[in-house]
């Protein structure tokens, strides 16, 4: 013990180290990154003071893009596990030189999902009041506080084995399975559970039908396992090129195959839905009939809609073309499309439309404001740091370049991992 | 590079960083200054001792004379034993004029820019109940031809979904059947907002602006107090009249008679007289809330 209370903070220090270390393009991408940042910083800053009046949102529309975002990326967070299933579950020894890549997805996921959470919260300064022990957990009854445990717990397995893994190979010791493997197999039932919670923080509620439908967990489960495929098979090829790492096309066909079913699945869902809201009619296909055709005259989400359904449908075309198993540039523009495709139809146009009607069906519409893309914005370049300083951190050391007793002679192992 | 310089040019990065981040936040340094250490540490309602709140109301007060220019007298109300409150609407009367939404804008300390209420009266089409056909927006002489009008506020429900998703437990039901909120343990989550089957809650966008002269300045803690920017607030069926033996500001507004209030304890109360005479009917029945607001139509 006493050994790693000395090589522990050396460790760290290495990292810190490496994690700054970089080329002129690494430097002006973190440069650029912090500059959207601090916007976001900025306009946080202004909507805490002043209210968030300064945000779209309205007693009708109460939630927006904040939380549309926050359900889209918890399923990216959950969909980076779709690396670790075929390297554990199934053995997939290619995988499992990459999967620590989809582990730190999941950890700068999570991170955005609880920024964009503290950012949707009219008194962050109260955060407190919802900490377990110290403040009043409504726990069981909350679907809130079920999130708070499930998105932590998810941040903590993923960062324990992700900084067990680099550790070991620092010390250049073979990781010990029973302390890492245990944790794996838990976060790939923690994923699920992620995404499930959320969805049911909607589908709970009696009052709002467009949620309120048993559907609604496959469903986000389904997309999840599209975004997250969809980002890491883009990931992986920018990781091998700009890190100079060997080309991944095993790992890659692997998600492709899985991209390639769930992209049906999910219009699947979503044919399926708007069956059952249609073919009855009534009331409670206002949300279906304001999202896809407009009610009343009004139609602020009728072309985000038109367009996710659009994106999916065009992705799910693309990726089931036979040259989109030879040509990376074909997969990886069904890969963009499928993502764009998921956060619009899972953000604005599944959590804005829970509002409109509302409960009494008044329809008042909902416009994000230029400070709700601002806070949005930076965000996601915090999530792309977060990101970007994981890889360089973790890709050297699984190469084997960072060790104990090789930390003295270290100048190229930061210009490799640029 | 040179380490050294390299180590140099990053120290210099990062205070650079750091510099501009204080730069970015600093709005909310300049609000934090109006928060008090006191506010920010105080404790759930529930959980305040006499003292405490003694302590709490009168800083409270400070505030809002302070803020707002006027003397107000804030009270900690308590329900009464014996007693839960039910509230009656005869919709054969009721001619929309939205004197109910009014009197309830003044007696609760409303923010005047917004023309914030409690109450939402829907002009509805006769010969249906169906919300869809309602409108709120209604701007022309009342009582319009073919229309009836449903004056929609906090249904009280005995089930209420706005207290269980709450992750703080910062609204709950009282024993009298309120259900309130500590305005000062909210997060502004919203979640109730969404939760909320009959729209009756409303979050504070932005600091409420009333001038002194129209300030109520007969407030209590759960109910009518000026509220915070960034929480959620709703109807209490005015519990600081109505747990003294009053009767709610919409109520005695309402020039028609429309509306029954009482004590669904007392066999005797006007409102169990209205629950056992009347084919009364409660909003959203199938969503299984419970709600302590009735509606009826007279014969």
């Amino acid at each position: 013990m006493n050994r790693h209370t000395q090589s522990y903070p050396r460790f760290l220090w290495t990292a810190l180290r490496l994690s700054t270390d970089g080329s002129a393009r690494f430097y002006v991408w973190m440069f650029l990154l912090t500059a959207v940042a601090l916007v976001g910083v900025n306009a946080w800053a202004h909507q805490v003071a002043q209210g968030m009046e300064l945000t779209g949102m309205t007693d009708h529309v109460s939630w927006g893009l904040y939380i549309a975002n926050f359900t889209f990326i918890v399923g990216l967070a959950a969909g980076a596990v779709m690396m670790v299933i075929p390297a554990y579950l199934y053995d997939d020894r290619e995988m499992h030189d990459v999967v620590i890549v989809g582990e730190l997805l999941a950890i700068a996921s999570i991170i955005m999902c609880l920024l964009f959470v503290t950012v949707d919260m009219g008194r962050p300064d109260r955060f407190w009041h919802i900490m377990p022990g110290i403040g009043r957990f409504n726990w069981p009854i909350s679907m809130l506080t079920w999130d708070v445990l499930v998105l932590n717990g998810y941040l903590l397995i993923n960062l324990h084995v992700v900084g067990y893994l680099i550790y070991m190979r620092f010390l250049g010791r073979t990781p010990d399975k029973r302390w890492y493997l245990p944790f794996v197999f838990l976060s790939i039932v923690w994923a699920v559970s992620i995404h499930t919670v959320t969805a049911f923080l909607y589908s709970g509620l009696g009052g709002r039908p467009f949620w309120n439908s048993a559907l609604l967990a496959p469903r986000f489960i389904v997309s999840a396992f599209i975004a997250g495929p969809a980002f890491v098979i883009v990931l992986l090829q920018l990781v091998s090129r700009l890190m100079r790492l060997p080309a991944t096309p095993g790992a890659i066909r692997t998600l492709s195959r899985v991209l390639r079913i769930t992209v049906l699945v999910n219009l699947f869902m979503l044919a399926s839905e708007l069956f059952t809201i249609f073919y009855g009619g009534g009331s409670h296909a206002a949300s279906g009939t304001y999202l896809l055709f407009g009610l009343h005259g009004k139609n602020g989400l009728v072309g985000w809609i038109w367009a996710a359904i659009a994106l999916n449908v065009l992705s799910a075309v693309l990726l089931h073309l036979p040259a989109s198993r030879s040509s990376y540039r074909l997969l990886n523009l069904g890969c963009a499309l499928a993502f764009v495709g998921v956060w619009i139809e899972k953000g604005m146009g599944l959590i804005v439309p829970g509002f409109i009607p509302s409960t009494l069906h008044e329809v008042v519409e909902y416009v994000p404001s230029l400070a709700e893309w601002k806070i949005t914005a930076g965000i996601w370049a915090f999530g792309l740091m977060v990101l970007t300083v994981g890889l360089k951190l973790a890709l050297p050391v699984l190469k084997g370049e960072l060790s104990a007793s090789k930390t003295g002679s270290h100048a190229d192992a930061g210009s490799a991992a640029e | 590079m040179d380490p050294k310089r390299r180590v140099t040019l990053k120290v210099l990065g990062a205070t650079l960083g750091a510099g501009a981040f204080a730069r970015a936040l600093a709005p909310i340094w300049d609000w934090g200054k109006e928060q008090s250490l006191d506010e920010f540490l105080q404790k759930h309602y529930q959980e305040l001792s006499k003292a405490d709140l003694e302590q709490i109301l009168r800083r409270l007060e400070a505030k809002t004379e302070k803020e707002y220019g006027k003397k107000v007298s804030i009270r900690d109300v308590r329900p009464q034993e014996g007693v839960e409150f039910g509230y009656a609407l005869n919709l054969s009367v009721c001619i929309g004029c939205r004197r109910c939404a009014e009197a309830c804008h003044i007696e609760n300390n409303h923010d005047r820019s917004t023309n914030n209420s409690y109450i939402r009266v829907l002009e509805m089409k006769q010969g249906s109940l169906d919300l869809e056909h309602g409108n709120a927006d209604y701007d022309h002489a009342v009582p319009a031809e073919g229309k009836f009008y449903l004056p929609v506020q906090c249904q009280q429900c005995d089930n209420a979904p706005c207290v269980d998703v709450c992750p703080v437990q910062a609204t709950w039901k009282e024993s009298d059947g309120i259900v309130v909120v500590d305005y000062n343990w909210c997060i502004g989550c919203r979640y109730c907002e969404a939760a909320c089957p009959y729209h009756a809650r409303r979050f504070n966008w932005k600091k409420p602006e009333i001038p002194a002269d129209e300030v109520n300045p007969d407030q209590a803690y759960l109910s009518n107090r000026i509220r915070p920017q960034g929480v959620v607030e709703k109807c209490t069926f005015c519990l600081h009249r109505t747990r003294e033996g009053k009767l709610p500001a919409c109520l005695e507004a309402c020039p028609t008679g429309a509306r029954v209030f009482g004590n669904l304890l007392d066999p005797d109360s006007d409102i169990r007289w209205v629950l056992e005479n009347k084919r009364v009917f409660i909003l959203k029945e199938e969503l299984g809330t419970r709600p302590r607001f009735f509606y009826f139509f007279d014969g």
